[in-house]
């Protein structure tokens, strides 16, 4: 490359074979996906050579009224898990931070398990568990996808929870003893102090937590059934049995979707925000 | 931090509802599917808790162990190839200019959070016999059949597409690509966290740059390289998706085991023993770590 | 001034206990009214707890304390009439200088207009005016500390609790606030207790000290008092620097006493010792009281004849080590017996460094109502 300025010794992102490195590694980690994205506008049933530019698979996939319901089922669903997990990750980060309790350390564990646990260890633990209890299966929308939902929120509270942990550890107490100090009552103190300061690690783990349902597949293979289909498991039936663009159409809508959710939280963090929170 | 006793409201307010959640939905669940290890089938949809330990005999037998140890196998190449990528990618990362270092992040962690189903399928169109892959590596081998002609050689025979999808190198390619950004980012962290100077003392002292980074990098490194070692290696051991679509009859790793007995062979008990097995596989992985780390702490 | 009425804080007997480790060991003071009172003491020694004791963010193990005559016991930390500047200042990072001082006020229900006047007013006091908009994280650390004291002022509270004030702000800066502090208070007149572990800041702006070492007061005087007449080796040690030694009384009479402290030699006050006391004291003498002389002309023989007995507040010796401060020079000079004191000899002309040099024989003599006698 055409260096205006030698490049100094621990300047290693400039070196030539450094910068080949992370664009080839960039290359491999995008190239299917965009692939997938160019070809959904293909005009060709099979996906592997151009016929030509359209928006057909598009429509066809927003008229496939079965994906269509998957799509709304998952984003349902990572709606509630995500408002869920987060009010009960939030009370876990506190109670963790705050207090001293018997068996603190076990349930400190423990609450680590659902991210350590394979996922389909998990799964089979779920399906067996709403097996057992009898979990109703014939209930109205949206209850009917109450069982994917908790499952869901087991996985992804303790996620919240670690990152506002680590937000909660850079608190300094004593601007809640000035807020008592002030007046306040416990409450004030903590809505006044203490929710300001944690807000950011709040949004951050929300779109964590929206995030990890939206992807999840195993889990929610376990835990749906044939009326409660999701988007991952309809895709992956549509991907076994007959892959058409239509696919792509449906996954491109998706990306977009996680890209735009992305850049939402980014705009509100601030691109720094992401190099701090590491 | 306060003792509970001093503020009984607040705690109970605060911690009744994750620790009911746990209970309820983690700990009945998990204590279930490890009663039902012990169990079997008793009528098509009736499971009998005996006692016995018939499943876990079965699961140590050679067919399942096999799977177990080529899944054990499979997941450690995973993690090597993802290590010694990403090394290099979480280096650049480190080393780049402040205002490029989020952008760079954001660029390895954005596939992460598309779905896993979406980039997997991503990777098996290309990969597929009429591929783009499959193409490029048609391209090349023309391309060396073309060189040879030039040198006065025999060209080589007609490029047949080569089978990428449906064995084992699709496997670890799919988990490749799926567990990288995973790794990265605790070595960027790991990476962050290192005393440059350092970096600047080993190059004044006379070593090179390589040496540099086996001597003083890595070592330095090391906690950073352990934790993006098990975050890779655990997730990778228990992956399900990717031999699932990518693999061939040979490629099942102990996931797909599992899912059989529970969608197929309808044998709970078997299914729940072996994945209470390779939980405890996990539990080894991870406390073989922290013995690691422990005994680093000591000799300090 | 206060007149004989309650004193605006008690503490009678109060103890902290943290598990095994005793933090504050049945301390029993009175504050009074509109003083400048200060907690000095090494870290650790328990002065922050008892701050924080009177402010509410501790109870105490045993005793009580008494804010204008009510017993705090059962009183939270957001029902005193206290108010409290924290060490790390603890002004909230996403509010304005206007919402953070204003805070109080807000949670009390004060209405909007009132707030305004309120915060102004504060803000004036603290030189703080034209600094409403401003962020935390757009101020300096002075400029914080001054928010945080308007936050607590405009309450109005009956006394100020200030945990450290000075201690994260530089040298400079330090000099100009205790200058300004005492001054605020004056002016505001309320009651002010400070934490604090240097003794220039206590000696400077406080009205009382109460040294705490362990837990304990180990005195409570004015400044002077407590430099001048220190109650015990800690204290007379903390608070600037001192010679102590041991010694046994060899007169002991209600107007004069002498005591012979081996290698210095006979020391003789003119003023007797106060309290029960048996024959094993120590001696401490301050070091800008101490003369030196150059030796062989009889010039220490003959100051100290002066006030003295005979063979009494004379020393000899050598000195050891110099250093020159600029306003005095300060002396290390070893004794016969081998032991070292400490001599300050102001410079009044520009030459006076140069009297004395490494290695010079010297004498020296004192005044006889320089030396303290301690008796623990």
């Amino acid at each position: 490359m055409f260096n205006r300025t030698a490049i100094a010794p621990l300047e290693y992102t400039r070196k030539l074979w450094m910068r080949s490195w992370v664009g080839l590694t960039m290359l491999f980690l995008y190239a299917p996906l965009i692939v997938l994205m160019i070809f959904s506008f293909n005009d060709s049933k099979r996906n592997v050579v151009w016929k030509g530019f359209t928006l057909k698979y598009y429509e066809k996939a927003l008229n496939n009224d079965s994906l269509v319901e998957a799509m709304v089922n998952s984003l349902t669903i990572a709606f509630l898990a995500t408002i869920i997990s987060l009010v009960i990750g939030a009370l876990a980060a506190v109670m963790l931070w705050r207090f001293r309790f018997p068996f603190k350390g076990l349930v400190e564990g423990t609450m680590s398990l659902p991210i350590i646990v394979p996922e389909i260890c998990l799964g089979v633990a779920f399906l067996i568990f709403f097996a057992k209890v009898d979990w109703p299966t014939d209930l109205p929308w949206p209850l009917n996808l109450s069982a994917i939902t908790i499952a869901h929120i087991t996985f992804c509270f303790p996620f919240v929870a670690m990152v506002v942990r680590a937000r909660l550890a850079s608190f300094n107490k004593e601007e809640e003893e000035a807020a008592k100090d002030l007046g306040a009552t416990e409450w004030q103190a903590f809505r006044d102090v203490l929710l300001p300061h944690i807000k950011p690690s709040l949004v951050a783990g929300a779109l964590l937590a929206f995030t990890l349902s939206l992807d999840d597949f195993v889990i929610t293979f376990f835990t749906s059934g044939p009326d409660t289909i999701t988007f991952p498991v309809k895709v992956y039936s549509m991907v076994r049995f007959s892959v058409t663009p239509e696919v792509n159409a449906a996954s491109t809508i998706l990306i977009i979707l996680t890209v735009a959710l992305t850049f939402i939280a980014l705009k509100y963090q601030g691109v720094k925000g992401i190099s701090d929170a590491h | 931090m306060q003792d509970w006793k001093s503020q009984k409201k607040p705690f109970a307010a605060i911690a009744t509802a994750p620790v009911f959640w746990l209970a309820l939905f983690f700990i009945a669940p998990m204590t279930i599917v490890w009663l039902y290890s012990f169990g079997q089938n008793a009528g098509p949809a009736d499971i009998d808790i005996s006692g016995t330990l018939d499943n876990y005999k079965r699961a140590t037998e050679w067919l399942y162990l096999s799977i177990f140890l080529k899944s054990l196998a499979v997941a450690a190449l995973t993690t090597l190839i993802c290590l010694i990528i990403g090394f290099p990618v979480a280096m650049a990362i480190t080393f780049a200019a402040p205002k490029w270092r989020p952008w760079l992040l954001l660029g390895i962690m954005l596939p992460f959070w598309t779905n896993l189903l979406i980039r997997t399928y991503a990777l098996m169109a290309l990969m597929g016999t009429n591929g783009y892959m499959n193409k490029g590596l048609g391209e090349l081998w023309d391309g060396a059949s073309w060189l040879r002609t030039l040198v006065g050689m025999q060209p080589l025979d007609a490029w047949t597409p080569v089978q990428l999808l449906y064995n084992n190198f699709a496997v670890v390619l799919g988990l490749v690509y799926v567990h990288l950004p995973f790794m990265v980012l605790p070595l960027y962290s790991a990476l962050d966290r290192l005393d440059k100077s350092l970096i600047e003392a080993s190059l004044d002292l006379g070593a090179g740059h390589f040496k540099t980074f086996m001597k003083v990098v890595v070592p330095l490194a090391a906690p950073g390289i352990v934790a993006g070692v098990m975050i890779t290696l655990i997730p990778a051991l228990g992956a399900y998706l990717t031999p699932d679509l990518m693999g061939g009859t040979d490629s099942q790793m102990i996931a797909n085991v599992i899912e059989r007995q529970f969608k197929r062979a309808n044998d709970w008990p078997f299914g729940a023993a072996l994945s209470f097995l390779l939980i405890y596989a996990m539990f080894i992985l991870i406390a073989l770590q922290s013995m690691r780390a422990n005994k680093v702490k000591e000799a300090r | 001034m206060s007149e004989t009425k309650v004193p605006i804080i008690q503490i009678r007997n109060v103890s902290k206990r943290f598990g095994k480790v005793t933090a504050v060991d049945n301390v029993s003071l009175d504050i009074r009214a509109g003083e400048f009172f200060v907690l000095l003491g090494p870290s650790g020694c328990g002065k922050t707890t008892l701050l924080r004791m009177i402010a509410g963010f501790e109870l105490p193990t045993e005793g009580q304390i008494l804010i204008d005559g009510q017993d705090m016991s059962l009183v939270p930390p957001n029902k005193r009439p206290v108010n409290m500047v924290f060490q790390s200042y603890a002004v909230f990072p996403h509010m304005n200088v206007t919402d953070n001082v204003g805070y109080g006020l807000r949670i009390a229900g004060v209405s909007k207009g009132e707030i305004r006047d309120r915060v102004a007013e504060a803000l004036e006091l603290v030189k703080l005016g034209g600094f409403e908009d401003r962020m935390p994280d757009q101020m300096s650390g002075g400029q914080r500390q001054r928010v945080a004291l308007a936050r607590s002022l405009v309450m109005r509270p009956k006394v100020l609790l200030l945990d450290e004030p000075l201690s994260a702000l530089d040298a400079k800066l330090r000099a100009q606030m205790q200058f300004e502090l005492a001054d605020l208070q004056d002016k505001v007149g309320i009651t002010f207790v400070t934490v604090t572990h240097d003794q220039d800041e206590a000696l400077s702006m406080a009205s009382r000290v109460a040294v705490i070492n362990k837990g304990e007061v180990a005195q409570l005087a004015p400044p002077s008092d407590l430099y001048e007449y220190p109650a015990n080796r800690f204290v007379a040690d903390f608070v600037g620097s001192v010679n102590i030694f041991e010694g046994t009384l060899t007169l002991d009479e209600p107007d004069k006493a002498a005591v012979d402290c081996p290698g210095l030699g006979k020391v003789y006050l003119n003023h007797g010792v106060t309290g029960p006391h048996g024959a094993n004291v120590w001696i401490a003498l301050r070091p800008e009281k101490i003369y030196l002389h150059v030796p062989g002309e009889g010039k220490a023989v003959r100051a100290a004849a002066q006030d003295a007995p005979d063979g009494h507040n004379l020393a000899r010796g050598t000195i050891k080590g110099m250093s020159y401060l600029g306003d005095v020079t300060l002396y290390d000079i070893q004794l016969e017996g081998g032991q070292i004191i400490r001599v300050s000899r102001p410079n009044l002309s520009r030459h006076d460094q140069d009297d004395f040099t490494w290695d010079d024989k010297v004498s020296m003599h004192w005044r006889a109502d320089s030396p303290v006698v301690l008796l623990s």
